[in-house]
């Protein structure tokens, strides 16, 4: 008789290749909707001009077909959106960047509204903890890529639309020709050298750029490049200290908090489009869901200093490609491990693991805010907090004297080495880079930090 | 002056979490309300505000890289003004 494991291990392989079939069949089904429904209009087209009881559909100049009158009838009445606002709408295109939290309602509206042509790029995969706020995708797309559930959604919804996929990450290499083929740039992604990464690209390529932003219960929201507004730099020349960016702790968001962003980019995009309205440039709107507050704030326009749209700005194409986001933010493109020290610098935890049978004598860093150092931590190990580092080195010196002081003591003549870690050994890359630029030349991070040391070394080591 | 601040995107964790502050700020000595300017705001809200971390509110004598501040440093401030500091969502604080 098979284990249990084998069983369920079987039935999650079949599972996995019904998903895939299903998907495959609804992409066919709609395909030939979309086709029945061409060949339907053009057959009635043929009964009616050969049965000459008609009059043939008039030649209209804004060029919508009757379907399209009639899809999208609601916008028309508009008196201030009407006939031509659609008309531009159908004509142009959009690229939305990442099919997440932001991107979910974004891409909703945009594929529903009649968006011409509609590009959608993540490289992700869809996972049961993102149905809460990425309400585009479905159950069954779990463990399928993000762009691929998307642009399903996008087609059941209108099947008229043109939806390009993009199966990968935007980097440097492919931005540039990815980007150039869209009239209007959606950012929807959640991280700083993403951000100075499509809004240098925007800049390059004279495009608009609708950039939201949603995390906790707070949302923000503003168009740059557009209409010689600032763009992302402007505000922002300096990347924010890495302490402030700490993905290693997850911060959590209120799923309606990002969805009502991202309505609201759909929103300023579709304005962008029509060529309707006032669009929301050189101003920011900022959203406070637990207060129930939205404000708009006027900021800073473009300026002439900024060293990638202002007036002296030697920025081209080759230096975009040439340019390293993550060294500039410190800060990973990707959730997943930062790569942000040589080899030598780092340690594994099985490497730690011997230095430990060892005795060799070092200092243990861990540089976790002090309440996760509560729930669990390695003993003998020294707790400054990331954030607290620079004003508490002082601690380190004299603990590493400690240990050279007991080096003495045995005679022994090697110095004391500092290892740094934390959770899941991004902030202690951080740690380390920060403590050799201050001279702890010996200063060395444990990959994969406490979470590796749980996988690696001592499995009944609690993580959280 | 009466002065109406606005803490958001997670500065309002260093202020004990409250992200509305009406405060009533007292002029440096010998000074006429009308050079009280956002670098003399800056400096009392750091003095007066700020409860913990002021290096992820300011660096030297303006806000770090990350915080917004609409306007300049020699902006004028005057009675009853709102003025709102926002740090970037992509970084929790």
């Amino acid at each position: 008789m098979m284990s249990n494991g084998g069983d369920s291990s079987e039935i999650i392989r079949e599972l996995e290749e019904l998903k895939l079939k299903k998907a495959d069949i609804e992409h066919r089904i709609s395909t030939l909707e979309a086709k029945l429904q061409d060949t339907a209009a053009v057959e009635r087209y043929d009964t009616v001009s050969n049965g000459d009881s008609y009059p043939t559909a008039p030649e209209l100049k804004h060029g919508l077909s009757p379907d399209q009158i009639y899809r999208y009838s609601r916008q028309l009445l508009l008196p201030s959106f009407a006939v031509e606002g659609q008309s531009n709408l159908l004509k142009s295109s959009v690229l939305v960047i990442g099919a997440g939290g932001l991107g979910s309602p974004a891409l909703l509206y945009l594929a529903a509204c009649g968006v011409g042509r509609l590009g959608i790029i993540d490289h992700d995969v869809v996972e049961l903890n993102n149905m809460h706020r990425q309400i585009i995708h479905t159950e069954a797309f779990i463990g399928h890529p993000k762009v691929k559930s998307a642009a399903t959604a996008c087609r059941s919804i209108n099947s008229t639309i043109k939806v390009d996929e993009y199966v990968e990450a935007l980097r440097t290499s492919n931005a540039l020709e990815i980007l150039s083929q869209y009239d209007i740039i959606v950012d929807a992604t959640d991280n700083p050298p993403s951000r100075y990464m499509i809004s240098d690209c925007c800049v390059l390529l004279g495009k608009p750029l609708v950039s939201g932003a949603a995390l906790g219960m707070e949302g923000q929201l503003t168009v740059y490049n557009h209409n010689g507004g600032p763009c992302y730099r402007c505000l922002f020349p300096t990347p924010p200290p890495t302490s402030a960016c700490q993905r290693c702790s997850d911060s959590g968001v209120l799923g309606v908090v990002p969805g009502v962003i991202g309505c609201l980019q759909a929103l300023e995009t579709i304005k962008l489009a029509s060529m309707v309205g006032e669009p929301l440039s050189e101003r920011m709107l900022l959203f406070d869901a637990l207060s129930a507050r939205m404000r708009i704030v006027k900021i800073r326009g473009r300026s002439s200093q900024c060293t990638v749209c202002g007036d002296n700005s030697s920025f081209n194409k080759q230096t975009f490609k040439d340019f390293d986001y993550e060294d500039f933010t410190q800060f990973p493109l990707f959730a997943g491990p930062l790569n942000l020290l040589p080899a030598e610098s780092r340690i594994s935890s099985t490497e730690f693991k011997e230095i430990l049978q060892k005795k060799e004598q070092h200092v243990l860093l861990d540089v976790r805010p002090s309440h996760h150092y509560k729930i669990v931590s390695l003993p003998d190990s020294l707790n400054i907090p990331l954030a607290n580092l620079e004003a508490r080195l002082n601690e380190l010196t004299s603990a590493l004297k400690e240990k050279e002081d007991g080096h003495v003591n045995t005679g022994s003549c090697t110095n004391p080495s500092v290892y740094v870690v934390c959770r899941r050994g991004n902030d202690s890359q951080r740690a380390v880079h920060y403590l050799r630029e201050s001279g702890f030349d010996s200063a060395k991070d444990i990959i994969g930090g406490l979470e590796a040391w749980a996988a690696n070394v001592n499995p009944n080591f609690p993580t959280y | 002056m009466q002065l109406t601040l606005e803490f958001g995107g997670g500065l309002e964790l260093l202020c004990d979490s409250e992200k509305i502050h009406k405060v009533n700020v007292d002029l440096p000595n010998g000074a006429e309300s009308d050079d009280f300017t956002m670098k003399h705001l800056l400096s009392w809200v750091r003095t007066n505000l700020i409860k913990e971390r002021p290096e992820m509110f300011m660096k030297g004598d303006t806000v770090r890289p990350g915080v917004l501040l609409s306007g300049q440093l020699d902006t004028r401030i005057e009675e009853k003004d709102v003025i709102v500091f926002i740090s970037t969502l992509d970084e929790n604080i």
